[in-house]
């Protein structure tokens, strides 16, 4: 189920979703995985985050190693795959998403696009269940953001989970079952696009949109 | 475009021309006033004859570069126990699991108490005090014990070294191995510490300079080493030479070390900081 959250700067977006994937603790109420509450303390995080993927706004390639080596490293090491396994499949990833050429290369030797498509295949490469994607785009040049967008889209025809921090808002009006509006840590707006960007019940989320399609972002 | 870029290297030769030109000038000044005053000096003639004496450098050298050799070898053993002690040093003070804590609190302890102390003193009271235990041979060695002294006092500076390696891999790096569900160690093993190593090598290039000269202490609790072999020679001659040469011999080792090690600072630095500012 494909689900969007989106808010202003600092509202907590990125918060919610490290709290997500336990890169932070949880203050109050519970994260539920497949009806399985992850946040009780003393989990082991481990084996939970291997079933969410993360992608990050920087990157967050590891420079000292190739491409091949940055998606294979989680799959041989957390997995337990064997190596050439891992390969095989990343190679199959790689392929998939146009970088076959690029499994040799270093991320410094990548364009910005390029690297962020390399982190959603190393993500996938742990084949989880729900990937999290925390402003990709919005470290990238504007030609850039398409090549990055086509691959959510692709990916979420492929019905995994998705859960979206994003400020495209018309991205997210287009590919979202539901959006959430953040605003300071709180929910102030959930839906169906449909509802929420055409007629949002709270003040707060109306003035957030009023300034959104003030500024010609949806 | 062409002319302006002629003009320009024309620009940039003159300029290289002149600071050359300005180096040795004045380089040549200060060559020329030593060499002319010294000689000038009361007891230059007493100096001259103890201190640079040819017939007993040209007698003392190759007994001390096989003295030397000793010291090649002390520093050679103790280099990669340093390097393996101070990781260990590193990644205990680096750990973030509670349970670890008392380790991390040793880990402190043991850093302030060996930086704290002088070399000299770790090694008298580690290079007497063990063997005094009553050890059979060989493990009554002051050699053995003087370089367990300098592993375990480097073990505590290089071991910073490395702390300071690891805090610079920023945090979003560690965010991205464990949200790959890599854990813990795996992190700093496959993520962290590659990077962390790699870039501090030419700060520790700079201790391991250090630790080629500290090892002349070690002849202070016995073994025969270059410093000890000057100082044998010094009291049959009742001449200084021998130091002389003794220092010329370190020279041979240390300027190359440390000028390679300026170019790996300087390499980095060209790596990571971008356009360089005239």
């Amino acid at each position: 189920m494909p689900c969007c959250s989106t808010a202003r700067t600092s509202a907590c977006k990125s918060t919610l979703l490290r709290c997500i994937n336990l890169l932070e603790p949880v203050d109050d109420g519970a994260v539920l995985l497949d009806g399985e509450d992850i946040s009780v303390p003393g989990l082991d995080a481990n084996p939970v985050r291997r079933r969410i993927g993360m992608v990050f706004q920087s990157y967050n390639l590891f420079p000292h190693m190739s491409v091949m080596d940055n998606i294979t490293l989680a799959p041989v090491r957390a997995a337990g795959i064997p190596r050439r396994d891992a390969e095989t499949a990343a190679l199959a990833l790689l392929e998939r998403f146009g970088l076959s050429d690029k499994a040799a290369s270093y991320p410094d030797q990548l364009s910005g696009g390029q690297q962020q498509r390399v982190a959603i295949v190393r993500a996938l490469a742990m084949g989880p269940e729900v990937l999290l994607l925390d402003e990709i785009t919005s470290a990238l040049d504007p030609e850039l953001v398409g090549e990055v967008l086509d691959v959510v889209r692709e990916l979420k025809s492929t019905g995994i989970t998705l859960v979206l921090a994003t400020h495209e808002m018309g991205f997210a009006r287009d590919t979202s079952d539901v959006i959430v509006m953040l605003d300071g840590g709180r929910i102030i707006e959930q839906g169906h696009p449909r509802d929420v960007l055409v007629a949002p019940r709270t003040e707060r989320a109306r003035q957030f949109l009023q300034r959104i399609i003030d500024s010609g972002r949806l | 475009m062409n002319d302006s870029a002629s003009r320009r290297a024309r620009y940039e030769r003159d300029r290289r021309r002149r600071s050359l030109l300005v180096a040795t000038a004045s380089t040549g000044l200060v060559v020329a006033l030593v060499v002319l005053l010294v000689p000038r000096m009361p007891r230059w003639d007493r100096v001259r004859e103890s201190f640079f004496n040819g017939e007993r450098f040209r007698d003392s050298f190759p007994r001390l570069l096989e003295a030397f050799v000793l010291d090649i070898k002390i520093f050679l053993w103790s280099v990669p126990c340093i390097v393996v002690v101070a990781l260990l040093v590193a990644v205990t003070r680096s750990s973030r699991s509670p349970v670890l804590f008392p380790m991390r609190a040793l880990a402190v302890v043991y850093t302030d108490v060996m930086r704290g102390v002088p070399v000299i003193l770790w090694i008298y009271l580690i290079g007497f005090g063990v063997p005094g235990l009553g050890l059979d041979r060989p493990w009554n060695s002051p050699l053995i014990w003087g370089s367990v002294a300098l592993v375990l006092t480097y073990a505590a500076y290089v071991s910073e070294v490395f702390r300071a390696g690891i805090e610079s891999v920023h945090e979003s790096q560690r965010a991205a191995a464990r949200s790959l569900g890599l854990g813990n160690a795996q992190t700093m093993r496959h993520v962290i510490l590659p990077q962390a190593v790699r870039r501090v090598v030419p700060p520790l290039m700079n201790d391991f300079v250090s630790l080629q000269k500290d090892v002349a202490l070690v002849s202070l609790i016995g073994p025969i080493e270059i410093l000890r072999q000057a100082g044998v020679d010094k009291s049959k001659f009742a001449n200084f030479t021998p130091y002389i040469a003794a220092a010329v011999i370190f020279l041979m080792i240390t300027i190359p070390l440390t000028r390679a090690t300026d170019w790996l600072l300087e390499r980095e630095r060209r790596r990571t900081t971008g356009t360089r500012v005239r």
